[in-house]
């Protein structure tokens, strides 16, 4: 059975670094797939690969059916695909207003009905209708990532990439932001990838997900299993150590309480 | 026996066209040899409030206070020329982000050599063999050759490593380490936090540890100091996190996606105008 996005065999080099080392993963249609690993582990540049931001050299790429080369690929990818950025502070054009900023979308891909489209992205990340003519630097961290989220959902994606959504916003944010793409999930039966350095925000949001390190895919897991520990590999145990805290032996982290 | 640091009421403003914006409202705490965290979102004055302590408050800003007291020293009536003296030497501040926070254009033993120097009174060999012992302390491997290296050649972890081993070398009697790991990645964030960890319990000095992580603070310090929107709400001891009584704390705590829990959706916080009140 293959999935709505395929990437085989891929491979990533930069000047001669090989940032992606035949990298393999096959994401079902409505899946929600997680892709974790600390910073140089290629886990941004699949993602960037993927969604056409990148080059890649060898591999194959496959969404829905269809074969993409590294190269030029047809505006309907672009539409089927989309992306949020780690940093709301950097991702938003500053001289745009927001309604500028979903607009461009809508005129790339020809899509009719621009107001009520505008007015109904923006209701959906629980903004409304009067931030429409609001400027970026107007607006907080977490505001900025929905209205991010709305640029991406727009366009009708079947595919979002989701690039550390919630890494550069408060703890009381994050939760927020997760629970609106959760909604969004399940209104649109998107497909997501989602790259994190944070177990739990994994574990939380996605099925299925892979462990990376210098390029390579070293765990392919359930989220079952991680709750269960049931992984092999020691780096994905190192991670899963790391997620539980500090502890120096001196006082004990606190359990994890069940709500 | 004295505290180490007493802040009574610390309140730092900034005149602005639009009026004054209130970063911290009336900060109290005192602090002994022991670990304090303050814990809060951005904007919550956490930061502002380690920066008055040090005394790198912007220089708009009006810093005022009912005490603010290092030991027996007064801080806020000694002269300008005093803190600085006092500023690396009695206290030191780990910053968030060693890219943004070490001199990019100084080798990194350069840099330490200088700290120590414009501190003690010690040779050139001296302060060389104190800064690759102190390098070594910090657990970087290699310290003959990190010691040449400039900051760009260094990771994040191995430069946050040597942003502790600067603040440190002078033996502060406190520390103030603000984000200390947020820039870092997780498995490394682990080992910067132990050696800080080792180096603050050996040479038992005062530490406060600002973060906006409150679980990793909690296990970190013996207690917790919450801050909301310029104020402290809620002061306790990291053993009693549970028992918190804010619902600001208690909000924090349950907001985050833990492994093995599932709650779709997530709670949220349900901000009250009174908790800025």
């Amino acid at each position: 059975m293959t999935g709505i996005l395929v990437v085989s065999e891929m491979v990533v080099e930069f000047d001669g670094f090989v940032a992606l080392d035949r990298v393999s993963i096959d994401v079902l249609e409505g899946e929600s797939f997680g892709i974790v690993g600390e910073s140089g582990s290629g886990k941004s540049t699949l993602l960037r690969a993927v969604a056409g931001l990148n080059h890649f050299d060898a591999g194959g790429l496959m969404v829905d059916g269809q074969a993409y080369s590294s190269k030029r690929r047809q505006r309907r990818f672009y539409r089927d695909v989309q992306m949020v950025f780690q940093d709301p502070y950097a991702s938003l054009h500053p001289r745009q207003t927001v309604d500028a900023l979903l607009r461009e979308p809508l005129i790339i891909h020809g899509l009719d009905n621009k107001e009520e489209r505008i007015a109904r992205a923006l209701d959906e990340v629980g903004l409304g209708i009067g931030f429409r003519f609001r400027y970026s630097h107007q607006l907080s961290g977490g505001q900025r990532q929905r209205i991010a989220i709305a640029r991406a959902l727009i366009t009708e994606p079947k595919i979002l990439l989701l690039d550390e959504p919630t890494s550069a916003l408060d703890a009381s944010i994050q939760a927020e932001i997760l629970n609106l793409l959760e909604q969004a999930r399940a209104r649109h039966n998107l497909t997501f990838v989602m790259v994190s350095h944070d177990l739990g925000i994994v574990n939380h949001m996605c099925d299925r997900l892979v462990v990376m390190k210098d390029g390579r895919i070293v765990e392919l897991l359930t989220s079952r299993a991680l709750e269960t520990r049931e992984f092999s590999a020691d780096y994905t145990h190192r991670l899963f150590v790391a997620s539980e805290g500090f502890s120096s032996g001196r006082t004990a982290p606190p359990a994890p309480e069940a709500s | 026996m004295t505290a180490l640091l007493t802040v009574k009421n610390l309140r730092v403003t900034y005149p602005t066209r639009t009026g004054v914006s209130e970063a911290v409202r009336g900060v109290s705490f005192s602090l002994g040899r022991e670990r304090l965290g303050i814990v809060g979102e951005s904007g919550s004055g956490k930061s502002q409030t380690g920066r008055a302590i040090m005394g790198l408050t912007a220089r708009n800003a009006i810093v005022e206070t009912d005490m603010l007291k290092f030991g027996d020293i007064d801080l806020m009536r000694i002269p300008a020329r005093q803190r600085r003296i006092m500023r690396g030497k009695s206290i030191a501040m780990i910053l968030q982000d060693p890219k943004y926070s070490l001199n990019p254009v100084m080798t990194i033993g350069r840099q330490i050599v200088e700290t120590l120097r414009t501190h003690e009174r010690i040779g050139n060999r001296e302060a060389r063999q104190r800064t690759l012992s102190m390098l070594e302390a910090v657990q970087i491997r290699d310290p003959e050759r990190v010691f040449t290296l400039y900051p760009h050649e260094v990771s994040g972890g191995m430069g946050q490593r040597a942003m502790i081993a600067m603040m440190l070398v002078c033996s502060p009697e406190l520390l103030i380490a603000d984000e200390p790991t947020s820039a870092l990645d997780v498995t490394v964030q682990l080992e910067v936090l132990k050696i800080l960890d080792k180096l603050v319990g050996e040479r038992g000095m005062g530490l406060i540890f600002i973060s906006h992580d409150l679980r990793l603070v909690s296990s970190f310090c013996d207690r917790v100091l919450v801050m909301y929107a310029g104020k402290m709400v809620e002061e306790l001891p990291s053993a009693n996190l549970k028992n918190a009584t804010h619902p600001y704390t208690k909000g924090l705590l349950n907001c985050l996606p833990q492994i093995g829990v599932h709650r779709h959706p997530l709670p949220v916080l349900d901000r009250q105008p009174e908790w800025a009140a």
